[in-house]
Order: C-alpha cells, then sequence, then structure tokens
C-alpha cells in the first residue's frame, strides 16, 4: 500500500490545492509544496530501508525479491491488475521526481499569476502520473500512466504557456501520443503472443520477462517500445517537440519536463526494452549508439545558434540525453551506472538552468539572450548561481555530470571506442555554447537604468538544494551508485543470460 | 404466438402502448412539459418491462430473436432515447413553436431502433430500418423552421430513400438466389450454395452499400455533415447513436448469425471499407471549424475503427473477441458521443442561434467549468486516452486486430488516431483561452447537466471499472 499512497496522496492534495483558491490565492503554491515535501518525508519514513535491504540484488522476474510490491486484482479478463513495485532503480527516480517537483513548485511562486489552485494542481497531477510511471509493472497500468500524465502536462503548457503554446502544446501532445499508441501496439501483440503459448492473459512485467518471443516479430515489438521512449527522451531526430514545449511552457513546466518526464523514457528503455528484448536490442544497438552520438553533438550545435535562453537550454537536454542513449545500449555496468547518474545529474542542472531562464524573463519579460547583457552587475548572486549551472553543464570535474559522462564514456569505450570518441567532442563544444552564453547574458556591458531585482530567499533556497545536490554527486556518488548496482546487476546478468543461449552475438564486432 | 412470446417482446409492446398513449394526450393537452414528462415515464415503464421480458430465458421468433444480445441494446438505446428526451426538453423549452409532437417522433424512432436490435430476418431489419429512418427525417426539420434544417431533412430523406432501395434490392435478389430471409437460414443456404454466384454477389454488393450508407462509410458517407449541421443538436445526437448503433447492431447480429465471416471477398471490402473510413473520415475532420461538421467526421472515423472488429471477427473465424470487442465499442463510442452532444446542445439551451462553431466555446472552462469538464473529459475518451470508456473501446479493437493479425489495418488505426488527436484537442485549446472581457449570464438548466453528468461518469466508469460490461458482452451469440 506504501506504493499506491504516494500516488494517492498526490492526487488528492492536487483536488485540495485546487479547492483551496477560492480561500486565498496563495494558499494553493503552499499547499502543493507540502503536500509534495509529505510525499517525500512519507516515503522516508515508512520505507526505511537499510542500505543492506538495498544491497539485495532483486530478481527481476520475481516480484518478492523487490523492495516493495503490491498487486490487486483490476481486469481480470484480460489478466490485468493493479501491480507497483520498487526497486533501486525507480527509487532513485522517485525520490528525483518529489525533490524536483518541490523545487518546480518553488520557482513558480511568483511566476504564475492566475488560477493558481488549478495550475498547482495539475503540477501535482503530473507528479502522481510520472510516480506511476516510475512505479507500475503491470504493462497496461504502465501505459496507463504514460498516457495520462501528458494530460495535466499539456494543460500546463496551453493555459499557463508562452506566446506560441498553441502550437507547442499540441506538438508535444501528438509526438508522445503516437509513439505511444506504437508502444501500446507493441505491449497487446506481446501479450497476446504470450497468451498463445501459456493460454492465459497476463500483462505483468514479471510474466512477461521470461518470454522469448523470438523471430522477426520480436524485433519489430522491440522497436514499438524503442520509439515510444525515444520520442520522449528525446533522441534525434524526433526531439522536434522538445524545444517548443520547453520554450513555451511556464518555468515550472519546463523544470517538470526536463528534469523528470524526459527521464521516464531512459527509464522504460533500462526497465522495459532491453530486459524484455536482450537479443532484439543488442542487434540494434549499432543503429541506437549511432543515433545517441548524432543526438549528442547535433544537439550540442543547435544550441550554439540559439538567441533563445530557454530554447538553448533546451537543445543542451538534447545533447546530454544523447548520453543516457549511449549508456543504456552499451549495455555494461559501468556505463549504466552512467546513465543513471546522468538522469539525475541533467535533472538538477538542467532544471536549475531553465529556472534562471524563467527568472530572466519574469524580469526583462524577455528570453533574447540579444537583448542581455551585464546582468551580473545588477543581479550578482543570479550571476554567481548562473555560472555554477553552466559549469556544471559543461561538465567541470567535481559535480555530478561530470562523473555521469565520464562513467558513459569510459564504458562506451569498451564496446564502441569510436562512437566514444565522437560523443567526447561534445565536451567541447557543450563548453562553447554555455560559456557564450554566459557571456552574452552575464557579462558585457550593463543595460544602464535597469533595476532589477537579485534573487530573494526563496530562489538562492531552491539554488542551493541543487548545488548541494550536484557537488554531492560529483565528490561522492557511491551511495546513488550503490542504490542502482543490485538493480543494474541482475538486468545484465538477465540479459547476458539469454544472449548466451542464443547465438552469442558480438556488438563491438560492429564498431571496428 | 404464444404468451410466452408475447411476453419475451414486452418491451416493444409496452413502448407502442406508450405512443398510443402520448397521442392521445397531446389530442387532449398541448404542454411541452406535460409531454416531455409522459415521455420520460413511458421510456421508464419500458425498462421496467425488461426483467419480465427477460424472466422467460431467450425467445427466438421467426421475426424477432429476444437474447441476450438483444436486451443489452435495448437497455442502451432505451437509455439514449431517455437522455435525448431530457435534453430535447431543455432545448426546446426556450423556442418558440408547438413541439410537442416531437417526442412522438423520438419515440417511434426508438421503436424502430429496438427492433433494430432484436431483428433476425430481413423483414424486421427493414421495418426497424425504415421506422427509425422516417421517424428521423421528421424530426431533423420538425423544431426549428430555417433553411438548413429543411435542407438535412430532404437531403437525408432522398438519400436515404435511396439506400433504403438499394438495400431492398440487394435483399431481394439475395433472396433469389438463396430463397429464404431468416439471417440463420441465408447463412446455411449461403455457404451451400453453388449456382447463383452472380445474383448472390451483386446482392451483397447492394446490401454493403445500403449498410454503408446508413452507417455513413466512406465512401457512402456525403450525406453526414450536412445532415448533422442541419440537425437540431439533440435530434444529430440521437441520429448520432441510436440511429448509427442500432443499425451497427443489427449488422452484427447479420454477420454473426449468418456466418458470413467465411467469405474473403467480403473481409477484404470490409477492411477497404475501414481504412477508408479511417482515413477520410480523420482528414476531413481536421479543418472543420464547425462542430457538429466535425462530429460528423469523427463519427465517420469511428465507424471505420469499428469495421475492424469485423474483420478481424472473420479472420478468427467467427470468434467471441470480435464480438465482445464490437459490443464494446459500440456502447463507448455511444455513450461518450452523446456525452459530447448533450454539452453542446446545453450550450445552445437559452434559444436563439446554436452554438456550433468551435470559437463559440473560447473560454468555456472558465464560465462554465463543470460543462468545459465534461465536454474535454469526452473529448479525450473520443480520441481514446486511457481511464476513459474509449480507451478500453480502442484497447479491445487493438487486440482484435492483433489476435487476426490485420497490420495494414491497424497502421491505418494508428494514423487515423493521431490525426483524430489534433481536432480533438484543437477544440480543448479553445476552452481553456482566456475570455475575461465577456460576461455571459445563463439560466443554469440543471435537469440537462445532471444528464451530462451522468453520462461522463458512465464514460468514466467504463473505462476505470470494465470488467463487469466486458463479462456481460463476452456472453453474446
Amino acid at each position: 500500500m506504501i506504493l499506491v499512497n504516494l500516488i494517492l496522496i498526490l492526487l488528492v492534495g492536487g483536488v485540495i490545492a485546487w479547492i483551496s483558491e477560492r480561500q486565498h490565492p496563495n494558499l494553493p503554491r503552499w499547499i502543493a509544496l507540502l503536500v509534495i515535501l509529505f510525499d517525500l518525508g512519507y516515503l522516508c519514513a515508512v520505507a526505511d530501508l537499510s542500505w543492506s535491504q538495498i544491497a539485495v540484488v532483486p530478481n527481476p522476474s520475481d516480484a518478492t525479491t523487490w523492495l516493495f510490491h503490491y498487486k490487486a486484482e483490476w481486469i481480470p479478463r484480460f489478466g490485468i491488475s493493479f501491480e507497483l513495485a520498487m526497486d533501486g532503480l525507480s527509487l532513485l527516480m522517485v525520490v528525483l521526481t518529489l525533490v524536483l517537483g518541490a523545487i518546480s513548485v518553488s520557482s513558480s511562486w511568483t511566476d504564475i499569476k492566475q488560477r493558481t489552485g488549478f495550475f498547482e494542481a495539475n503540477l501535482l497531477w503530473t507528479l502522481a502520473g510520472v510516480i506511476g510511471v516510475f512505479l507500475a509493472l503491470d504493462l497496461f497500468l504502465f501505459f496507463l500512466f504514460w498516457e495520462v500524465m501528458l494530460v495535466p502536462m499539456y494543460l500546463m503548457i496551453a493555459i499557463w504557456g508562452h506566446e506560441g503554446r498553441s502550437y507547442a502544446s499540441m506538438k508535444f501532445f501528438i509526438f508522445t501520443q503516437v509513439s505511444g499508441l506504437m508502444m501500446l501496439f507493441a505491449i497487446l501483440a506481446l501479450v497476446v503472443l504470450n497468451q498463445h503459448s501459456t493460454g492465459v492473459y497476463s500483462f505483468s512485467y514479471f510474466d512477461l520477462l521470461g518470454h522469448n518471443v523470438g523471430g522477426d516479430i520480436a524485433y519489430w515489438l522491440m522497436l514499438g517500445f524503442f520509439i515510444a521512449f525515444f520520442v520522449k527522451l528525446p533522441g534525434f531526430p524526433v526531439h522536434t517537440w522538445l524545444p517548443d514545449a520547453h520554450t513555451q511552457a511556464p518555468t515550472a513546466g519546463s523544470v517538470i519536463l526536463a528534469g523528470i518526464l524526459l527521464k521516464t523514457g531512459a527509464y522504460g528503455l533500462i526497465r522495459f526494452v532491453v530486459p524484455l528484448f536482450p537479443n532484439e536490442a543488442m542487434a540494434f544497438s549499432p543503429i541506437a549508439l549511432a543515433l545517441g552520438a548524432v543526438g549528442v553533438i547535433y544537439g550540442a550545435i543547435l544550441a550554439f545558434g540559439q538567441d533563445d535562453f530557454k530554447r538553448m537550454v533546451a537543445y543542451s537536454s538534447v545533447s546530454h540525453m544523447g548520453f543516457v542513449l549511449l549508456g543504456v545500449f552499451a549495455w555494461n555496468t559501468l556505463a549504466l551506472q552512467g546513465a543513471v547518474m546522468q538522469m539525475i545529474a541533467h535533472g538538477l542542472s538542467t532544471a536549475a538552468l531553465f529556472m534562471i531562464a524563467g527568472s530572466l524573463q519574469e524580469r526583462l519579460h524577455t528570453r533574447d539572450m540579444s537583448k542581455m547583457g551585464g546582468l551580473w552587475q545588477n543581479m550578482p548572486r543570479m550571476g554567481a548561481v548562473a555560472m555554477f549551472f553552466m559549469l556544471a553543464s559543461v561538465g567541470l570535474p567535481g559535480l555530478g555530470n561530470f562523473v555521469a559522462e565520464f562513467m558513459v564514456l569510459i564504458g562506451l569505450f569498451k564496446v564502441a571506442p569510436w562512437v566514444a570518441v565522437v560523443s567526447a567532442l561534445v565536451l567541447i563544444v557543450g563548453a562553447i555554447y554555455l560559456l557564450i552564453m554566459m557571456q552574452r547574458a552575464f557579462q558585457g556591458k550593463p543595460n544602464e537604468g535597469l533595476r532589477l531585482s537579485d534573487y530573494g530567499g526563496r530562489e538562492m533556497l531552491t539554488m542551493a538544494v541543487m548545488i548541494v545536490g550536484l557537488v554531492w554527486l560529483g565528490l561522492y556518488p557511491q551511495p546513488v551508485l550503490d542504490t542502482a548496482q543490485p538493480v543494474l546487476d541482475s538486468l545484465t546478468r538477465l540479459v547476458v543470460e539469454v544472449s548466451e543461449a542464443a547465438s552469442t552475438t558480438d556488438i563491438a564486432g560492429a564498431f571496428p | 404466438m404464444s404468451m410466452i412470446e408475447l411476453q419475451a417482446i414486452l418491451p416493444i409492446i409496452v413502448l407502442t402502448v406508450v405512443i398510443v398513449l402520448l397521442m392521445l394526450v397531446i389530442a387532449f393537452r398541448r404542454a411541452h412539459g406535460l409531454t416531455a414528462g409522459f415521455t420520460v415515464v413511458g421510456l421508464l415503464c419500458t425498462l421496467l418491462s425488461i426483467p419480465i421480458a427477460m424472466a422467460v430465458g431467450e425467445q427466438t421468433m421467426s421475426l424477432l430473436s429476444v437474447d441476450r444480445y438483444g436486451i443489452f441494446f435495448t437497455v442502451l438505446l432505451l437509455g439514449v432515447a431517455l437522455a435525448s428526451t431530457l435534453l430535447s426538453w431543455e432545448y426546446l423549452r426556450h423556442r418558440s413553436g408547438r413541439n410537442e409532437e416531437f417526442y412522438l417522433l423520438l419515440l417511434l424512432a426508438t421503436l424502430g431502433a429496438l427492433v433494430l436490435a432484436f431483428a433476425n430476418h430481413v423483414v424486421s431489419l427493414l421495418l426497424g430500418m425504415e421506422l427509425l429512418g422516417v421517424s428521423l427525417y421528421a424530426m431533423i426539420s420538425y423544431p426549428e423552421k430555417g433553411k438548413l434544417p429543411l435542407e438535412a431533412a430532404i437531403k437525408y430523406l432522398v438519400l436515404s430513400g435511396c439506400a433504403s432501395a438499394v438495400l431492398l434490392f440487394g435483399f431481394a435478389l439475395l433472396y433469389a438466389a438463396l430463397g429464404s430471409m431468416s439471417f440463420v437460414e441465408m447463412g446455411e443456404r449461403l455457404s451451400a450454395a453453388t449456382d447463383n454466384q452472380v445474383l448472390i454477389l451483386a446482392g451483397t454488393a447492394l446490401v454493403l452499400a445500403g449498410v454503408g450508407f446508413k452507417l455513413s462509410v466512406v465512401p457512402f458517407h456525403m450525406w453526414t455533415p450536412d445532415v448533422y449541421q442541419g440537425a437540431p443538436l439533440p435530434v444529430a445526437g440521437f441520429l448520432a447513436t441510436a440511429s448509427k448503433g442500432a443499425i451497427f447492431a443489427a449488422l452484427l447480429r447479420f454477420f454473426m448469425e449468418a456466418q458470413l465471416h467465411q467469405y474473403d471477398t467480403l473481409l477484404v471490402t470490409l477492411g477497404v471499407l475501414a481504412v477508408a473510413s479511417m482515413l477520410v473520415g480523420n482528414l476531413l475532420a481536421l479543418q472543420q471549424q464547425n462542430i457538429k461538421r466535425l462530429l460528423a467526421y469523427s463519427s465517420i472515423a469511428h465507424f471505420g475503427y469499428l469495421l475492424i472488429t469485423l474483420v478481424a471477427g472473420g479472420m478468427l473465424g467467427g470468434s467471441k473477441l470480435a464480438v465482445e470487442a464490437a459490443s464494446y465499442y459500440v456502447v463507448a463510442y455511444v455513450v461518450t458521443t452523446l456525452a459530447v452532444f448533450a454539452v453542446i446542445s446545453l450550450l445552445s439551451s437559452e434559444g436563439g442561434d446554436e452554438k456550433q462553431s468551435v470559437t463559440d466555446l473560447t473560454g468555456l472552462f472558465w464560465h462554465r467549468p463543470l460543462l468545459a469538464g465534461i465536454l474535454t473529459l469526452s473529448l479525450l475518451s473520443l480520441a481514446g486516452i486511457p481511464l476513459t470508456a474509449g480507451f478500453i473501446g480502442k484497447f479491445y479493437i487493438f487486440t482484435a486486430g492483433i489476435e487476426g493479425a490485420l497490420w495494414v489495418l491497424l497502421a491505418a488505426l494508428v494514423l487515423g488516431s493521431a490525426i483524430g488527436i489534433y481536432y480533438y484537442l484543437r477544440i480543448i485549446y479553445v476552452m481553456t483561452l482566456q475570455d475575461d472581457n465577456k460576461t455571459v449570464k445563463y439560466s443554469s438548466p440543471w435537469l440537462g447537466e445532471i444528464v451530462a453528468v451522468l453520462l461522463a461518469v458512465l464514460v468514466v466508469w467504463l473505462g476505470v471499472l470494465p470488467q463487469p460490461l466486458m463479462v456481460y458482452v463476452g456472453g453474446f451469440f
């Protein structure tokens, strides 16, 4: 029930926040913040996990070895159940979701002035949907959360977004929905094939995991899953929804989109694509790695060309999330650990950059960097904070992003050295566009006569949380690695077993 | 006819008696509220007679067969009629004119629909279809005396008359070849038939064209947008749900009882019609600025989706899964579409011009949140987003399609749904726009709003807890 409560608290909290607007327009903000913190506290208090529990290697096809498991009958006609489970990987993702949720509430504190109640409600419901995605292990339920979380997110962009919100919100919804339909197709085909061989319908991850489909059809099913997650990640060339959606969304929306929603795609790749179709995923990995490397470079080059602050950060997301794709399809423990680290570090650093973009827009009413300049003199605190996150994003050693990208590159080098070499170029391109951003916005001649208020206590506190997080990830990432390690171990073992059972394919051979 | 058989068709008898009584009531006293109230009571009595009819078990007669399948659609159709009555009352009471006979027509159309739900013979099929159709011509042009309703009614009269003639001719050819008009016997003789192939082929083609017209399947869809646009909103809602639902129910029974799933030519034809409907319907809906026309095209697409189940039934040798999928989809479609029409019809319940244009909905979220919420939910259901009835319907079609390995049809389904999201979302987006300088005063049509809320609850309920209905529709045939 713990897992169900995690979601329920957010859903009910959203309703309360919505209603509370009638009392006072400020009340929904406090309620939303308290609900998220309460949810986080609830997870910590009730979960009460010790390191020894986390260190237990879960058996991917046996739910009882997981940290938590909840299952209730739902639609027995098709073997659908309400099944949630948590292991180290989903634990990390849920904590990240809640932390960034609280940050996004803070980032929209003064930004949203109209209909605050409905806004905070949508925010909380989006978080509930995302947590559902991270916990659901019935494929039907997973798909349900995957689609339903779009609706409040869509409303957030469509109602509170900027000038181009109509186009951006529509594009966001259609891209995700269409790719989602392909996943639904793949899920149902997998279930039907499983039903043909076992005689019963079941949507449970644990039942489907052992089922080796084989043949050409398995490759197509793997692609169905892959496309859905790849669009969400997002990967080149289906990333085009992301710059629009991120740019037009209100600040809190951008923070959630970049910080959390993109991670559902990465999570899906690790949780579903490779374990369900190990052979096919390995056969596909040269293409996936190539797409990842192209995404890394292409995103960085496009980020270099942007004038719009938010658009630049959005393209840098495309670039950084490419590393996750590389890490997953390199499929060794080191690279996978790097991918998980990148999910967390990118969540924090990009959320902070979007928050800075949001504060700039609130103060200057523009996102155009050519109209900025010398802001450091007006707002020294914001300048310093921006400098920190810019360096984090570049991959400065000692901060979380460096650890993540370094691990991915090392892991990747073992498998496909040339891809690693090409991808590593981004460390140069990334430094260029981020330094230029810093120069254009914060340095140079200040605009005389501009009175701007610097960051206050609320903003500094929010930023401090993320700064501490990134420094901690950079200097002492061991707890995060330890939490993810057992899960990744079990998954890599599973894949090795399956691929040894089939003919051994040498994926390294694809890249001389 | 034995007493047992009479008891079995009690719903039809009760409804007929109600119609006669209603005529007398109108003759004695013309009062809009009284007529509407009597109609509601009459429909409720018909609903209450169903348990009595079911007490004698399944009865197969020469023209009608009263079984679980028929009873199921009867309940659905009576529910639609009930909702339509209340919505029509809200719609008509602020409009001038003598509208009492409208309810008579509504009940007659419902009677036709009920006959279709039970029909197991060509004669009862045609009878029901004509009763439904002829009542609808009048319903379309009756309450409003404008140019558009008249155009719509005449268009529907002429085209529907042609379609009926084609259908009749088709059945006549089949009768000439097979010598029977009962569905079951036709099926038996069809599979044994060796000569008269040309007659059978021609007859089937004509029947397909006729039914395709009634269900507005591409390429027989041309009338749909004009008739939807011209018909008063509650009538358009009735036409889209009860009329099409009943005809599809009869078609599905024909398909199953006559074992039509074994003929590959027919399946291929149905597949082509399905793909054409899905693509054309969705593409033409894209640029519509009129909600009624948009819904017309979207209903064309939805019947394309529905035809997939028939083809899947054929590939699976008439399996129960296909019937189950089709029945569930019809329920989901009917409930959702009716909810959409309910909301739009309530928006126009003030009298005056109908709120037909998409831009009329600007800012609806902020001045009428309840109706906007229901409309959003229903549109999401039409688009097939989870937690709504529409999603479970689509889930069924996907499952049936995958079981039948209908890859081309499913690809068209994915493509069609992708296009569909755009125009459904566009309406939702317009509703979220700021429109603060418009101060709208309206009297709350509370009775109609209750109907809309109930429909919305049904949409969610069918989407969240589908198991009971799944079990029920799984027991057909």
